[in-house]
């Protein structure tokens, strides 16, 4: 081990001095009992600290703002509770394959497994929804355990790390050593694609007569954007993504089709069951993207680029993998490709194909007959937004109507809680996204269900002055609850009513924020226009009816091919 | 599954080098759990280097899920190395210890026969019971269970498979 530098200190202080020689600038937390030391030590640490009100948040934040930094975001809580809170957004990021480090304060060394008082064998907790979880054990571990686990979080695939420390080890003074480098030996990141499975993958693609792309979220992770359009431009293969992989392709782009599967686009779900060849990119088969999976891409030859050896064959055994970074291998099929094949032209049956049945669907959109409608809210907010501005989403209809009628333009500047599919995320999540990157737009797509449950967030969007734009459909309902028990157990609504509680103007006035209600397009415009003015947190409270569903719809258990176009 | 169909699976050997420090048992158990993969035997000690243990692992499955199960352990960051053995070319062994009801001196006589016939040793025998160390391959320990069945098993323990490849 290489020693940089040596010197006295708190576990707490080799900690702040960990953080930033990992470069980090700011964290998320909330202090307590067993991370005070810690938090003493934020006093004089070098970067920003936001406090938040409740731990959840402070996950779905470091988690936003590491999907649009592409770095570790990280996050605080305290033991116990403060810990647990933490687990929803951490499950959240692993879920999505987001690198988060989560640090929590522990029960001194000699009270673990006493049952303390906010005590909880969080690292147990953490396991399954974790790339790894440390507990130092003397103060001297801690920079190792630091740079260990942002090397986990941020490479390969990445993933949340929980950093466990008790609170006797955050205040142990002695000799700290930090490490220049380190060795994790059970863990091998980065695979080099085999090449021979590469110049196999290429020669199916240039022969296909009608190949297709399926781009996924690990396109984006790892910032493969100008490869994949290469690519698709080379082949002229139309474009599908997987909800997570939305953004991966401009959606404006003559080759997109939009995102596939339960409420991907209709001519998405519908080209693809029609290609003779599937490469699909960073994306993992999700029984959300492909429906059922015995039935997808049979007949087709199924290329399968990832980073994750686990994920091949894992939903879909596939007829050639390439395991390796994304963005490396679409480098050298792009390099390949160019040497054994001329560009494609744009004017053959298969892109033809495509065109006939974008026009198809999109003549057979009916409308909800309603002055305000989510997609025709959704589409205002694509025409008034910049190409830059972020977008991220809750969880139910307003997610699936972003995905639907909102197309994103330039590459990875939307997310959403795609995978654990988190009620609450997207609110929190677009503030993160606005740490990292404050000189653009971030707007927060939202239900009333989901923005609910972390709206207590407009307290930190206000103080930290971290202005984001909460564009709130509001049906009154937990409205995805709701289409599927009209469309499943014959109306028999549960638990789904809202009541109109509570009033979200108020509310976001309570906080100091901007609130305002729409009722007409009219009005929604001027709302728009004037949020993207201040510099404040603006909620849009827009009325939307509760009975507008989400179509197409896929329902679970079927394939892509039993796709339900509208009632 | 019923036990006839998971007992016509093939079986399969996994070993492992893992680091050996604690939590590590309970992150691999934790994934087969997670991840609904059956096993059959699971066991773990030290090895020639003290920072590494030796876990082997048999179960009964499809290729295709051996496959996975792999894949899944070798994301594991406490595991550095996974390899699936041939089992033609792997020395294999369990111990097995079995708790005889012997009633008499005839029961004990026809326990301790079978039990020099499987090479097994006689570690204890009391009034009315003798336990019986069997080493061998699994088949071997269930071959002499069946046997001796007849007299009723008071306890029995096993060890689960220790192996190593054959040759350097």
């Amino acid at each position: 081990m290489n020693i940089r530098t040596m010197a006295e200190m708190s576990g707490a202080r080799a900690l702040m001095d960990s953080l930033e020689k990992e470069g980090v600038d700011i964290v998320f937390g909330l202090p307590g009992g067993a991370n005070l030391p810690i938090y003493d030590a934020l006093v004089d640490a070098n970067f920003r600290h936001v406090l938040v009100r409740h731990e959840q948040s402070a996950a779905h934040m470091a988690d936003g703002y590491a999907r649009i930094k592409r770095k570790a975001g990280v996050c605080l809580a305290t033991s116990g509770p403060g810990a647990t809170n933490l687990i929803t957004g951490i499950a959240t990021a692993y879920a999505d394959s987001s690198p988060v480090v989560a640090i929590t304060g522990q029960v001194p060394l000699n009270m673990i497994g006493k049952d303390a008082f906010q005590e909880t064998d969080i690292i147990g907790v953490a396991n399954p929804c974790t790339k790894y979880a440390f507990q130092p054990r003397h103060a001297t571990e801690i920079p190792e355990v630091v740079k260990k686990s942002f090397y986990i979080a941020e490479s390969g695939r990445p993933g949340p790390v929980l950093v466990d420390i008790p609170k006797d080890v955050q205040q142990e003074v002695t000799e700290i050593r930090f490490p220049d480098l380190i060795k994790v030996r059970g863990y091998k990141p980065i695979v080099d694609p085999d090449l021979s499975n590469v110049g196999k993958a290429v020669e199916l693609l240039v022969s296909a007569q009608r190949p297709i792309i399926m781009a996924g979220g690990g396109v984006i992770l790892s910032g493969a954007f100008s490869e994949l359009q290469a690519l698709a431009e080379l082949i002229m293969a139309p474009v599908v993504t997987t909800f997570k992989g939305k953004g991966a392709f401009p959606e404006n782009h003559p080759l997109a089709m939009g995102p596939i599967g339960m409420h991907g686009h209709a001519e998405a779900n519908r080209i693809i069951l029609e290609a003779d060849c599937i490469l699909a990119v960073g994306a993992r088969f999700s029984d959300r993207s492909v429906g059922r999976f015995d039935e997808f891409g049979k007949g087709m030859n199924i290329i399968h680029l990832d980073i994750d050896p686990a994920e091949i064959g894992k939903n879909k055994s596939v007829d050639i993998a390439i395991v390796g970074d994304v963005k490396s291998a679409l480098r050298t099929m792009v390099k390949m490709l160019t040497k054994v094949a001329a560009k494609k032209s744009s004017d053959n049956p298969w892109l033809n194909r495509r065109k006939e049945l974008i026009d198809y669907f999109s003549q057979n959109i009916k409308d909800y007959p309603r002055e305000i409608t989510a997609r025709k809210a959704l589409k205002k907010l694509r025409e008034l937004l910049p190409a830059e501005s972020i977008v991220t989403t809750e969880v139910g209809q307003c997610q699936m109507w972003t995905s639907l009628h909102f197309d994103v333009i330039a590459p990875g500047t939307f997310f959403s809680s795609t995978g654990l599919g988190t009620m609450g995320f997207g609110f929190p999540a677009s503030i993160g996204a606005k740490a990292a990157r404050p000189d653009v737009h971030v707007v927060d797509v939202a239900g009333d269900g989901s923005f609910n449950m972390t709206e207590n967030s407009l307290a930190v969007s206000v103080l930290e002055n971290l202005p984001v734009l909460v564009f709130l459909l509001n049906n009154d309902m937990l409205g995805m609850v709701a289409q599927w028990q009209r469309t499943f157990y014959d109306r028999r609504y549960m638990g789904v009513h809202q009541k109109s509680c509570p009033d979200y103007v108020k509310i976001a006035e309570a906080y100091g924020a901007n609130g305002l209600k729409v009722q007409s397009m009219d009005e929604l415009e001027k709302g728009i226009k004037s949020a993207l003015r201040t510099e404040v947190a603006t909620v849009i409270d827009i009325t939307i009816d509760p009975e507008e569903d989400v179509y197409p719809f896929v329902a679970p258990g079927t394939g892509l091919k039993d796709m339900i176009t509208g009632a | 599954m019923s036990s006839t169909e998971y007992k016509n699976k093939p079986l399969y050997i996994i070993s492992s080098l893992v680091e050996n420090k604690p939590g590590v048992l309970f992150r691999i158990t934790n994934l087969f759990r997670a991840r609904n993969f059956n096993i059959e035997s699971i066991t773990v000690g030290t090895t020639e280097k003290p920072d590494l243990s030796r876990m082997t692992i048999t179960t009964r499955i499809d290729e295709a899920i051996l496959d996975q199960l792999v894949k899944q352990l070798r994301k594991l960051i406490d595991i550095v190395e996974v390899e699936v053995l041939d089992i033609n070319n792997t020395v294999y062994r369990e111990l097995s210890l079995i708790k005889i009801r012997a009633k008499d001196f005839t029961n004990r006589n026809e326990i301790i026969n079978f039990a020099n016939v499987f090479r097994a040793n006689i570690l204890d025998i009391g009034k009315e019971s003798v336990t019986v160390e069997v080493i061998g391959t699994p088949d071997k320990i269930d071959a002499f269970k069946n046997l001796i069945i007849q007299y009723e098993i008071v306890e029995m323990a096993r060890t689960g498979v220790s192996a190593l490849q054959r040759g350097e």
